[in-house]
């Protein structure tokens, strides 16, 4: 063994050595969603950080925030067609960095998957998780949430002439579902006898449901509301099903002091009823009057039943 | 609906930003190539030692490499390395570092071949002459090597590009994740994007793989000769 780790701990070097030198051309593609952030990109990786969580002041004195969203998941957090990104997350993101760190450019946008975002909080290398995270009390054991500020419950997509309507149908049938969702959670306890298919982007399970691999697709019903709006052919046919569950931004265990700020935050911004702003911006081109915006809002963290 | 599929691609930035990910992908594979190219001939080297102890560790070593999914391999760097020890690495690093990881142990072995298929007489000719150990490796044994590693070299680069389509789960951007970001972007207003987007990912891959192969079957060729 002693060669191999000879050789990994030199290539380890070699490739630090070699990536210092050549990435900064490279990182701005990577990480920065706008142009005027490229530099205090840089900063952050590769600088031998550990894994304990920056703090408030840590954040505040590098000057630049690290959230975590989704790339690919229209109109949540999604990158338009001129490389910026956008969404309901991404502008309440935007909002924090603004009111952290004095400017909505300070913040780096860390692209994420689904099934990875309890671990880039656990080996912080974000700050902030704000990719449509729903709370869930596993992951309470293994993230610190805000106040919530947009709730969802799942929603059961399917094509118009086979529309699954009840749950029962799904017996003996296959679901489509992303990993390390709600909806993997929810069906994979309550539904055993439910076929899961499962992929690890959104995309592909939109494809596969579309390509007829599946009889019906299941994530949150805000995404799902959205998406048979632009499909046609295709209808939800459980609007609402399992808990109302909240959507919060997370931060790393233990990380009180980000965590009270974020709360406090929410708070304040129910007097202008922000989030009502970010829908209108946001949601509503995608979803018009399908859905009214109190049924997905969450002002000041208070979820009204 | 397929003529503005098509269009999609033309889109604000969106084809620059296509070329952007593949250039992640391509330098990720380069660094590495690059990387494992040279120790993966020390590796190879060590590879022929007559030391049991050490032919046995580099075995372990690089069926290591062989049993462990890259995906595995960049998982455990990329957040492992953040977890345990404390390395917070970007994700060009870490996949360069795995990449290398695999890239010298493969090379290594491709190396050992190499260097086994070298006649003894040659050796021995090269110590005849009075040279050292390292004057013979350097001057006869490796520049016979590289000729003969070159194909299964670029095979390797190859194959190389296209496995850093797996980087996308720690966080690097490369061709195929921006393809998938163009195609859920415009996914309500034209669903059938997905098609052309992929297919232009597949030329792009062509165009650069295609060159490699190309030089690798004329190089063949050359050394049969």
């Amino acid at each position: 063994m002693k060669k191999s780790i000879l050789s990994a701990l030199l290539a380890v070097t070699l490739a630090t050595g070699l990536l210092a030198g050549c990435g900064s051309k490279g990182n701005d593609t990577v990480n920065s969603s706008s142009k005027d952030t490229e530099a205090p990109t840089e900063k952050s990786s590769g600088s031998g950080a550990t894994a304990k969580a920056r703090t408030l002041d840590e954040i505040k004195k590098d000057g630049t925030i690290k959230i975590g969203v989704f790339s690919d998941k229209n109109p949540f957090g999604y990158v338009d067609k001129n490389g910026e990104i956008q969404g309901y997350d991404v502008y309440f993101a935007k909002r924090i960095a603004k009111d952290l760190l004095g400017s909505e450019d300070d913040v780096e946008f860390v692209y994420l998957d689904a099934a990875s975002r309890v671990e880039y909080l656990k080996s912080a290398k974000v700050d902030i998780t704000m990719a449509n995270f729903t709370v869930t009390d596993e992951r309470k054991e293994q993230v610190d949430f805000a106040l919530p500020y947009m709730k969802v419950a799942l929603g059961v997509v399917s094509p118009e002439d086979s529309l699954i309507t009840d749950v029962d149908q799904l017996n003996g049938k296959t679901l489509i579902v992303v990993k390390g969702t709600t909806a993997e959670t929810y069906f994979s306890e309550n539904y055993p006898d439910i076929k899961l298919l499962k992929f690890d982007e959104y995309q592909e399970a939109y494809d596969a449901l579309l390509d007829g691999r599946g009889d019906a697709f299941s994530t949150d019903n805000t995404e799902v509301l959205a998406w048979a709006l632009q499909n046609k052919g295709f209808k939800v046919g459980i609007e609402s099903i399992g808990n109302i569950d909240t959507i919060a931004a997370a931060v790393q265990k233990g990380n009180t002091e980000l965590l009270d700020w974020i709360n406090e935050e929410i708070k304040s911004l129910a007097d202008e009823q922000f989030f009502h702003k970010d829908f209108e911006e946001t949601l509503e081109p995608v979803y018009g009057d399908s859905i009214a915006p109190d049924e997905i809002v969450v002002e000041g963290g208070i979820v009204e039943e | 609906m397929q003529d503005s599929g098509i269009l999609v691609l033309f889109q604000g930035t969106n084809f620059l930003r296509l070329w952007e990910g593949l250039w992640v992908s391509l330098r990720i594979a380069v660094i590495s190539m690059g990387l494992s190219l040279v120790l993966g001939i020390l590796m190879g080297m060590i590879m022929t030692s007559k030391n049991k102890i050490v032919r046995f560790l580099c075995r372990v070593y690089l069926e290591i490499v062989r049993i462990m999914p890259q995906l595995v391999l960049l998982f455990l760097v990329y957040f492992g390395a953040a977890k345990h020890l404390g390395i917070n690495l970007s994700g060009d690093v870490a996949a360069i570092i795995v990449f290398t990881f695999w890239g010298t142990a493969e090379m290594g072995d491709l190396v050992r071949s190499a260097l086994i298929s070298i006649p003894t007489h040659q050796y021995e000719s090269g110590y005849g002459l009075g040279l050292t150990k390292l004057q013979v490796n350097l001057y006869i044994i490796i520049p016979q090597t590289v000729r003969r590693l070159l194909p299964s070299l670029i095979n390797l680069l190859t194959r190389m590009i296209k496995t850093t389509s797996l980087v996308v789960l720690i966080g690097v951007i490369e061709v195929v994740k921006v393809g998938k970001q163009i195609i859920d972007a415009s996914r309500y207003t034209t669903p059938g994007a997905a098609l052309w987007v992929y297919g232009a990912i597949f030329i792009m891959y062509f165009l650069i793989c295609y060159p490699f192969s190309r030089i690798s079957a004329v190089l063949e060729k050359k050394i049969k000769d």
